[in-house]
């Protein structure tokens, strides 16, 4: 995801203000890499987050334990270092005796498959229906806006709440309820992008040049304006995880045993006063992960933003 | 403005009616039989089910039960909950208060602290106390509040047992609600002790709904700041020798602040959304908890009827940050 | 540091329930909000808790911690030979309670008995459809409707129900809390100014405590009834701090914020036990949970194969793993509280190496069969998916494939109760009024087949049995046509019974005089506090 961010950063830097040429494109990812790399808390941030991309491709064989395996006679042990702990269960287990540790390795995975899976479906319908909203202006445009308005006139997470009350609780309809109540952010950025740049002369002259709205939208316009897209991509990815944990808290989101950090958190909640790190742990994976998806994000802003780059 | 005015609500107004079309459509398609679900295990004899569901209206057409329900939305009526049999709006009205104080407590605590710490951090910028304040609103900004939440109960009612676990007051106090804010009906009701217990309820809740607003406002004040600072007649004060306190309180503060407001009104829907967890958290009787209770017991007429209800509040809200930000603004109005 | 904690526990307790001078004030924390206050309107048991056991009183009562009834507001009745006709003789002077919002002028008398009947009965009462979707679910799923033929005042005092035919259970039947005795007076009082809904926000009965205040989601208060006509409770004040969370309800009984509470955490039971300003209390729930074969569909139309498949199933495994301990396992369908249980009762022994023979020789081989698990937890059964998944690795090892399917609640109920399903159901009850009728005919009876009888099971013997039962009113003999039924359930094996969850009730050790009620309620008639 962090190498993909940066190449659709170098394709965005390199393609900015017309056509490009391999050498000018590298000079402008070298450009992008330098302010980045200015912001330190932005590098702790992507340390961070390969470490977690790691961790999740390789749970299977780090983890000690399965993530769903009950051992009879180890409910509730504590972590290692408390009274009782034992290095067999590192951060202890929980009320069926499942290893914390294991499962938090597994719930890597959930958190980055529903940050990539929402982000996606979110960018990709909310830049198709921002261009065309954009591009085409008119009774589209108000329609499609108006419908925007809609989604945001409820608070996010009681829509992506009663949505999945509809589609029925589940980590599937969970990330699509969440997508679809994301995406208007990307519908009114693209459009506001699109707007500003139609009437750039770049766009004038390929229009001129006989191509058609297909090859204008998507060739011309679109790569121009990929740099608030891609913070904001960053910005949902966080937040993604956070709503999904949120549903998964609220039973509505990924169903047990999922190892999902704050499905594991609903289950923990039971114990909150005898047993603190089955409630701890799980939020501190979801806290860290989503800090250093922040902390990159503002690097990148950091570096894509041209006007904060001067100030 | 009477013109802007009049631009807004002719937006408003349709929105509002996608709200109500979308509220209504969500609770036609949630899954699962509203009837077959009154008996629980108990199988209903298929003429009683016919004759309820023709009883709640449920055999009509679904755009005249739509006509229907609008209609009795325009007079004031959002229906009965299928659970309590009690009107939506009763519910609602009485719930609300309780949801009211806790956001008003929130993002005053949010603007008290945010505003200052925005400030501080941009005139040091750069310095530790900037970078810290920075990593705090991010770190706050990133923040699970239901996992916070928790922590704050572990350690504030578990081990220090400072603070009661739940609810808006301890029950040694009882008086009729006056307001439905518990802290001004405490004070009325002249028991001693009432208003500290209030309090007390109220503190964890209040910190947890505060803290992803607080980060926000931060971050947002530190940078209009910022821009401000830089603006012409900031240097033209400093260069007139203008101390630096008088620069910053008179000149950037309120300029900076007109951005800072917009995003205080915006933080009402952020709100809403804090609500349902923290309430959920702290059993706190307000609207956020009731949504989610009457989802998990499909009780489809109050999930429709408080869609709607929050969605109108959110939109109004949004309006009347929207006028202001104009009266401010000129420029805005086009 | 930890008798400092107790220590600052004790204090607190100390302030906060002494309350005002003197006043005797209990708290209960209770696991949700009613529904509302008309006991008539709800099925819930924690709106019965609020409403029907604190405000009101019945025709007659359950004895405390029995399913027997006794006298409440009829101090005596006949039946007749026929079964047909009961005549109730109501209690002289008892008071209805007078209130903020109300004060009675006239003692309890037939007419307050009649409407409280009629306004469930004739759709052409006033108070019918009093609320918007009043649908009276307990009144016409015990039915009444089809049952009742005439309500009649036969004098001031005097009542007589006549029924379409005998009904034994008809007497437990006016003992439920949706047969709560509602002032007439206070009807009327409402319904002329226009404000019926009232009846239903703001109730008001004869029973041992009255209302005083509702504060939505949060707390009920009840006041002692000055001129209770069992006597004046010793609790001045009874308090239901609404507390949804099972380890809120916990912490908030540690630090003596409540007196009692319901349904706790099973994980906390052996900490409660272990505290020593604590009590527990355990009994078995007036519940079973069951997996039900389609006994009309091959091969499970045979005796000899669900037997088998029931030897198949490691109960205590179930209980363990679902409720960690909470529950007892099953082995008839009704819970050992109810009177005639059989407890001669041999449970088919878990003995797969059996099991697998026994389905050889039934000439079973190959078996795949869906297990449908329920999408919600229930008192009888918290989590079916784990039951399911329990029962599949049972059924694998004697060389039957399960395949577990599930369904939205409401789906589930409706599919599961065809006659044509496939499969075995996963599902339970919870008993209405301890009548043994209640699960038997209910459950099992011939006419409930595509309905509430799951199994799908008309056997004609034990059909015959709990048809006699229902119409003999002698309640020696229907125990003892019971039991014999019970023998005959075993034998086919309609079902594999699966538990009985225990209901465990902690409190104070100050507490006294709560009885626990196998039928599941929590009635505070009769509580004290010790100094």
């Amino acid at each position: 995801m962090a190498t993909m961010n940066v190449k659709e950063a170098n394709a965005a830097i390199g393609l900015e203000g017309g056509p490009s040429v391999d050498a000018s494109r590298r000079a402008r990812f070298a450009e992008f890499w330098y302010y980045f790399r200015q912001n330190r808390g932005a590098l702790v941030g992507l340390a961070v987050f390969l470490l977690i991309v790691v961790v999740a491709i390789l749970a299977p064989v780090i983890a000690p334990h399965s993530p769903t395996a009950q051992v009879r006679g180890a409910f509730l042990v504590p972590p290692v270092w408390e009274e009782g702990g034992s290095w067999e269960y590192i951060l202890g287990t929980d009320a069926v005796g499942r290893d914390i540790l294991s499962r938090l390795l597994y719930g890597a995975r959930f958190s980055l498959f529903i940050g990539v899976v929402v982000v996606t479906l979110a960018v990709v319908v909310g830049v198709v229906v921002g261009l065309i909203a954009g591009y085409f202006r008119g009774a589209v445009d108000t329609v499609i806006m108006r419908l925007m308005d809609i989604i945001l006139a409820f608070p996010s997470l009681l829509l992506a709440l009663v949505l999945v009350a509809v589609l029925g609780p589940g980590l599937m309809n969970a990330m699509i309820a969440i997508a679809l109540v994301l995406q208007p952010h990307f519908v009114r950025l693209t459009r506001a992008a699109v707007m500003a740049e139609k009437t750039r002369d770049y766009v004038t002259a390929a229009k001129v040049a006989g191509a058609g709205h297909f090859r204008l939208m998507f060739k011309t316009i679109l790569p121009n304006c990929t740099a608030p897209l891609i913070v904001q991509a960053t910005l949902s990815f966080s937040n993604a995880i956070l709503d999904a944990a949120a549903l998964g808290f609220l039973g509505m989101g990924a169903q047990p045993p999922t190892p999902e950090w704050g499905t594991m958190l609903a289950e923990a909640r039971e114990f909150i006063l005898r047993a603190w790190w089955v409630v701890t742990f799980p939020g501190l994976a979801i806290l860290i992960t989503v800090l250093a998806i922040n902390l990159m994000g503002d690097g990148l802003r950091d570096a894509l933003d041209p006007k904060l780059k001067r100030s | 403005m009477f013109r802007f005015l009049l631009r807004r609500l002719a937006v408003l107004i349709p929105t509002f009616i996608g709200v109500s079309i979308i509220a209504f459509a969500f609770i036609r398609v949630l899954p699962g039989d509203p009837v077959m679900l009154m008996s629980g295990e108990r199988v209903m004899s298929p003429e009683r089910h016919a004759a309820l569901t023709h009883e709640l209206g449920f055999d009509r057409p679904l755009w005249i039960q739509y006509l229907d329900y609008i209609g009795g939305v325009v007079r004031g009526d959002f229906g009965s909950s299928i659970v309590t049999k009690r009107p939506v709006l009763d519910d609602f009205l009485a719930l609300f208060p309780a949801t009211l104080e806790l956001s008003i407590c929130a993002i005053i605590l949010a603007i008290v602290i945010g505003v200052p710490l925005g400030v501080l951090a941009a005139v040091k910028r750069g310095s530790w106390l900037d970078q810290s304040v920075m990593g705090f609103a991010l770190v706050g900004y990133s923040m699970p509040i239901f996992w916070w939440g928790l922590l704050l109960i572990i350690f504030f009612s578990g081990v220090l047992q400072w603070t009661p676990v739940s609810g808006r007051i301890s029950l040694l106090y009882f008086f009729p609600p006056v307001t439905g804010f518990m802290l001004i009906d405490s004070l009325l009701s002249g028991q001693s002790g009432a208003f500290k217990s209030a309090l007390s309820h109220l503190i964890l809740p209040t910190i947890v709904l505060a803290t992803i607003p607080l980060a926000v406002i931060a971050r947002q004040t530190r940078s209009a700041m910022l821009e401000v600072l830089g603006e012409d007649y900031v240097r033209t004060a400093r260069a007139k020798g203008l101390p630096p306190r008088r620069v910053i309180g008179l000149h950037a503060l309120r300029n900076a602040l007109i951005p800072v407001v917009t995003t205080i009104g915006l933080q009402v829907g952020v709100l809403m959304a804090g609500a349902i967890l923290t309430e959920t958290i702290f059993s706190w009787p307000g609207i956020g908890k009731w949504m989610v209770d009457s989802v998990f017991r499909r009780d489809y007429a109050v999930v429709q009827g408080g869609l709607l209800l929050i969605a109108a509040i959110i939109m109004v809200v949004n309006l009347i940050v929207d006028v202001l930000y104009g009266l401010i603004n000129p420029r805005i109005r086009h | 540091m930890k008798t400092k904690m107790m220590f600052a526990a004790a204090l607190l307790a100390a302030t906060t329930l002494s309350g005002a001078a003197g006043a005797k004030t209990f708290v209960y924390c209770s696991e949700g909000s009613p529904e509302g206050f008309d006991p008539g309107l709800y099925t819930a048991g924690t709106t019965f808790d609020a409403a029907a056991h604190t405000v009101y009183n019945r025709l007659l009562e359950f004895k405390p911690g029995t399913t027997e009834t006794i006298p409440g507001l009829a101090e005596s009745w006949e039946i007749s030979d026929d079964g047909l006709q009961y005549t109730f003789k109501l209690r002289p002077g008892v008071k209805f309670q007078t209130t903020d919002f109300f004060t009675p002028t006239r003692d309890l008398n037939a007419d307050d008995v009649i409407f409280s009947y009629e306004r469930q009965l004739k759709s052409d009462n006033p108070w019918h459809q009093y609320v918007a979707g009043a649908s009276w679910e307990y009144f016409n799923g015990m039915g009444f409707p089809e049952l009742i033929q005439s309500i009649e005042k036969v004098d001031d005092m005097t009542v007589r129900f006549t029924l379409k035919q005998p009904e034994a259970p008809f007497l437990a039947n006016v003992a439920m809390p949706f047969a709560s005795i509602i002032s007439k007076e206070y009807a009327d009082k409402l319904e002329a100014d226009g404000q019926m809904q009232l009846l239903n926000q703001q109730p008001l009965g004869t029973g041992p405590y009255e209302f005083v205040a509702y504060q939505q989601d949060a707390v009920i208060r009840y006041r002692a009834h000055e001129d209770y006509w069992n006597g004046k409770q010793k609790i001045d004040d009874l308090v239901f701090a609404i507390t949804p969370d099972a380890s809120v309800r916990y912490q908030k009984l540690k630090a003596g914020e409540c007196h009692l509470m319901p349904f706790p955490n099973a994980a906390d039971v052996e900490e409660m036990k272990a505290d020593p300003n604590l009590k527990v209390m355990e009994q078995e729930g007036l519940n079973v949970a069951y997996l039900a074969y389609n006994t009309q569909m091959a091969p499970f139309d045979k005796p000899e194969v669900r037997k088998a498949l029931n030897m198949a199933i490691n109960k205590q495994a179930i209980v363990d793993a679902v409720f960690q301990g909470m529950a007892t396992p099953a082995k008839n369908p009704i819970p050992p509280t109810m009177w005639s249980y059989n407890d001669s009762i041999e449970d088919d022994p878990y003995d797969p190496d059996a099991a697998k023979k026994m389905l050889e020789e039934a000439g079973v081989s190959n078996l795949s069969m869906k297990v449908w698990a329920m999408p919600v937890s229930r008192p009888y059964m918290l989590n079916a998916r784990r039951a399911a998944e329990l029962i599949q690795s049972d059924f694998q090892k004697i060389g039957v494939n399960v395949e577990i399917v599930s369904y939205e609640w409401a789906e589930y109920l409706q599919r599961s109760s065809d006659v044509k399903r496939d499969g075995a159901v996963i599902l339970g009850w919870t008993g209405d009024n301890g009548d043994p009728d209640n699960f038997l005919h209910t459950l099992l009876g011939c006419d409930a087949v595509g309905g509430n009888n799951r199994a799908q099971w008309c056997n004609e013997e034990f059909n015959n049995l709990v048809m006699q039962a229902k119409q003999a009113s002698d309640q020696a003999e229907r125990t003892k046509l019971y039991e014999q039924a019970q023998v005959v359930f075993k034998r086919e094996a309609p079902w594999a019974t699966l538990d009985h969850s225990l209901s465990v009730v902690p409190m104070r050790k100050e507490v006294e005089g709560f009885v626990q009620s196998p039928l599941g309620d929590f009635a505070f008639e009769g509580v004290d506090l010790a100094e």
